[in-house]
């Protein structure tokens, strides 16, 4: 019944962004995640949010979902926050104990605290705009770029697309044990620990061996479709980019031009 | 229809798993199998479980290798090695589950598996896809993912997975076991169409009689031997043989074989309502 | 132990875009020791249904009363209780093996009763016998070296070791060839009679349900459509077809007889009863 679900975090839509060859996103992601590295000001940090917000308008993606990836990383970004503001030597503003909080301690909190954020939302976009499938295409362009690991780009994304085909299916059997087994009297939500643990048992067993099985059967069937690996192979999906494409190219340069600039321009600091 | 051009030859086939340490005797699954398909004919194979037929679709997709005897697709032998694609591109082949042999998330990727593995140029793929996909009706669906199918749905998917390589047969092993009536229906006329309109080899294997009524010819398997073989008529006249190897016999062969035990003189080949009807008002 | 359906409704992703109704203000009610057959094509809400009658859903809306008793306002330990007395064995129920023998694998449910060590090996033993393996020579297996419909009896055994008031099975023949079909479906018989506990059985197979089931609930887009004796149901013929169902093939046989023999009874449905319906109107003096 959860058929209809999509797995990842992709988010269905049309727009500019959705429609983009994914080998340009991924470009554009890394070029992004450098970019934030490379800027040390309030400018370029201006520069990297408007960059953002116009990429969320333009991708039509609700702004709850783009910030769903946050969540999961609270936890880092407080830490990240803590350290960086207690850990600071320089101009001390507040000190308790062994404990004190600098001006520069607080900058450089605020401005890692922006840059995760940035960095959590900017590759959310990525999976967000775009399906697992485009994603593993993409990413498949790049791996047969990268040496040592080129040899085994066809493998890695094979093994990756039929990982994103099956996670539904396993994902349904697992449903189906728990309820049979709930019908034999299990119970998976009381008891200590270890009772717990093994009730993971009466659900992982079976799930192994199907899912043994079931990779047993595919690979026959793939052998019988005369798979033999990426040598020889075509596709019929060619990636060809398009208007559209070359337009996303562009406006990556600018972005970069842009945010470089936003070095050289004067800095402004929070504590005068 | 059936010029009488072999694609598949078996002979005296004889196939056990190879002995091991902990099996030193293994049991003989298939012993001295011989028949023909011809192209364009629609042979059906049924047996109960364990009859050996799932390993003879293994043997003739060379899967497996004889142990003895031998099976030539279109005249290349299993045995050689280099025939191997050559002959599962030229005896294409369906598998029970239909979950377990859609490879991609997408059904129009996963038609294009087979041809790309063959090296086939993109344009062309993409005509040949499209093409399979209208001929098992699921255009509609060239952009769905295979999970939000139905069972018959996805079957005829995989067999324009198969279509899309060009084969000069089709080898179906149980393809509908696991279906319900209606996806068995859909699977089945798919299976008709494609031998009537286009002409195509079918090798059926199943353990439903009823899908066979239409077939050229049936063979029996039983214990790892050929039991009966012949058109369906034939074979299904044979009601207690069928009944004792724990087949099932199609109801109005068995409905009429009760009435000829209790005297009537009614035809024993009797498979239609249609024709039961008009043979009980014969009587009168 | 009757069980009452009361405007049973369930709507799965309430809320969401994915939003689908599988039960639709769902009411009947069945009798202690009574046969059903659960018939409708997929998708009708046969599954959906079943799991509410042990609480391993929740319904949208609505209730279910087992021995007068609504199961959705007990706890969490009571329903545990309660899915030993319904049974349910799922599609597929090989699919849920997990012990290292036979014999573990079919006391796992008794074992969640509480009762003893002597009982559970009596009841391993009686529910094994019941689904035709010998005891002695299966205990010590494993379940993953038995053949397919091997399997599939053990993961029977594990549900009526149970002793369930009420066995549901979900499509218990699909996938088996037509000799093991025909061997659980007689078990399922076997175990009606000696116990006389309440079966359902959900099934495609129009025949199959026709042969055993006492009635019939036919269902369709999560509504039901009949809730009655075979023969009635099977007289609607139109109406089964139009929601993707059929009647056996020997009544298409006994309405096309009719045409001829107005006094032939066309609600026969088993061949040996349409045989000795023919008989009877064609008379003996034609042998």
């Amino acid at each position: 019944m959860f058929e209809n679900m999509t797995i990842g975090q992709y988010y269905p839509t049309s727009s500019f962004i959705h429609n983009l060859d994914p080998r340009i996103k991924i470009l554009f992601t890394f070029v992004y995640i450098i970019l934030l590295f490379v800027i040390d000001n309030i400018w370029g940090y201006l520069a990297a949010f408007i960059v953002l917000v116009t990429l969320l308008i333009v991708s039509k993606i609700p702004f709850r979902y783009a910030i769903k990836g946050l969540k999961a990383i609270i936890f880092i970004i407080l830490i990240t926050v803590a350290l960086n503001m207690f850990m600071t030597p320089g101009d001390v503003v507040w000190h308790w104990s062994f404990m004190q909080i600098t001006k520069q301690g607080i900058q450089i909190a605020v401005m890692m605290a922006v840059r995760l954020v940035f960095l959590v939302i900017g590759t959310s976009l990525l999976t967000l705009t775009t399906s697992p499938i485009d994603l593993t295409d993409g990413l498949e362009f790049y791996l047969r770029h990268i040496p040592f690991v080129k040899k085994y780009a066809h493998e890695l994304s094979m093994m990756m697309s039929i990982a994103l085909r099956f996670i539904p299916t396993l994902m349904d059997e697992t449903h189906k044990i728990i309820k049979a087994q709930k019908a034999r009297g299990a119970q998976f939500d009381t008891g200590n620990l270890i009772d717990r643990a093994k009730a993971m048992v009466m659900i992982l067993v079976p799930l192994f061996v199907s899912a043994f099985r079931r990779a047993d059967e595919l690979a026959t069937a793939m052998e019988a479709r005369c798979y033999r690996g990426g040598v020889g192979r075509t596709k019929m999906k060619q990636m060809v980019l398009k208007r559209n494409d070359h337009i996303a190219i562009a406006l990556i340069v600018v972005m970069s031009v842009v945010l470089i600039g936003t070095r050289f321009l004067p800095p402004i600091s929070f504590f005068k | 229809m059936s010029n009488k051009e072999p694609i598949i030859e078996v002979n005296n086939l004889k196939f056990k798993y190879p002995a091991s340490e902990i099996d030193e005797e293994t049991p003989t699954i298939l012993d001295d199998i011989s028949f023909k398909v011809n192209k364009g004919e629609f042979v059906g194979i049924i047996g109960h479980n364990g009859s050996g037929k799932s390993t003879l679709a293994k043997l003739l997709n060379a899967i497996n290798i004889p142990t003895e005897g031998e099976i030539k697709v279109k005249g290349m032998d299993t045995k050689d090695d280099n025939n191997l694609w050559d002959i599962r591109q030229t005896a294409g082949m369906v598998f029970q589950n239909p979950d377990n042999q859609l490879v991609a998330t997408i059904v129009e990727d996963d038609v294009a598996f087979g041809p790309e593995n063959l090296g086939v140029p993109p344009e062309e793929i993409r005509e040949r896809v499209d093409a399979c996909l209208e001929t098992v009706g699921m255009s509609d669906f060239k952009r769905s993912e295979p999970n939000n199918l139905s069972g018959g749905q996805k079957q005829r998917v995989a067999i324009a997975g198969i279509l899309a390589m060009e084969p000069e047969c089709i080898i179906l092993d149980e393809p509908t076991a696991m279906l319900d009536p209606n996806g068995r229906k859909e699977v089945i006329n798919t299976i008709k169409k494609l031998n009537k309109e286009k002409d195509m080899t079918i090798l059926h294997i199943t353990h439903y009689m009823d899908e066979l009524i239409d077939a050229d010819r049936i063979i029996v398997l039983d214990k790892g031997k050929i039991l009966l073989e012949g058109k369906p008529k034939e074979i299904f006249s044979h009601v207690d043989e069928l009944k004792e190897i724990g087949l099932d016999v199609p109801v109005m062969t068995s409905l009429a074989h009760e009435l000829k035990e209790s005297g009537y003189d009614l035809p024993d080949d009797l498979l239609s309502i249609e024709e039961t009807a008009d043979a009980i008002c014969q009587l009168k | 132990m009757p069980i009452e359906v009361k405007d049973l409704s369930h709507i799965y992703a309430k809320g969401s875009p994915f939003e689908y109704q599988a039960l639709d203000n769902v009411n009947f009610t069945i009798e202690d020791g009574e046969f059903i057959g659960l018939i409708g094509h997929t998708g009708s809400g046969k599954s959906t249904l079943i799991q509410h009658l042990n609480g391993l859903l929740n319904p949208s809306s609505g209730t279910v009363y087992v021995n007068g008793e609504d199961i959705f306002e007990n706890s969490k330990e009571e329903l545990a209780k309660l899915r030993l007395k319904v049974g349910i064995v799922f599609q597929y129920p090989e699919q849920q093996l997990f012990e290292e023998t036979v014999f573990k694998d079919v006391a796992f449910g008794p074992k969640n009763l509480g009762i003893s060590d002597e009982e559970i090996e009596e009841r391993v033993k009686e529910s094994l016998e019941a689904v035709g393996l010998n005891y002695e020579e299966f205990k010590d297996k494993s379940p993953f070296e038995l053949s397919g419909g091997q399997m599939r009896r053990v993961a029977i055994a594990g549900v009526i070791a149970m002793r369930p008031e009420v066995l549901v099975l979900d499509e218990p023949t699909a996938g088996l060839d037509p000799a093991g079909r025909d061997e659980v479906l007689k078990l399922i018989e076997d175990l009606h009679k000696k116990r006389n506990n309440t079966i359902i059985l959900v099934t495609h197979n129009m025949d199959d349900a026709g042969k055993l089931a006492d009635k019939l609930l036919v269902m369709d887009h999560g509504k039901i459509k009949f809730f009655d004796t075979p023969e009635n149901v099977f007289d609607h013929v139109e109406e089964l077809e139009q929601i993707g169902l059929a009647a056996p093939q020997v009544t298409y046989l006994m309405k096309k007889l009719k045409e001829k023999f107005p006094d032939i009874n066309d609600k026969v449905y088993r061949i040996e009863d349409a045989r000795d319906e023919i008989k009877r109107v064609l008379g003996e003096s034609h042998v």
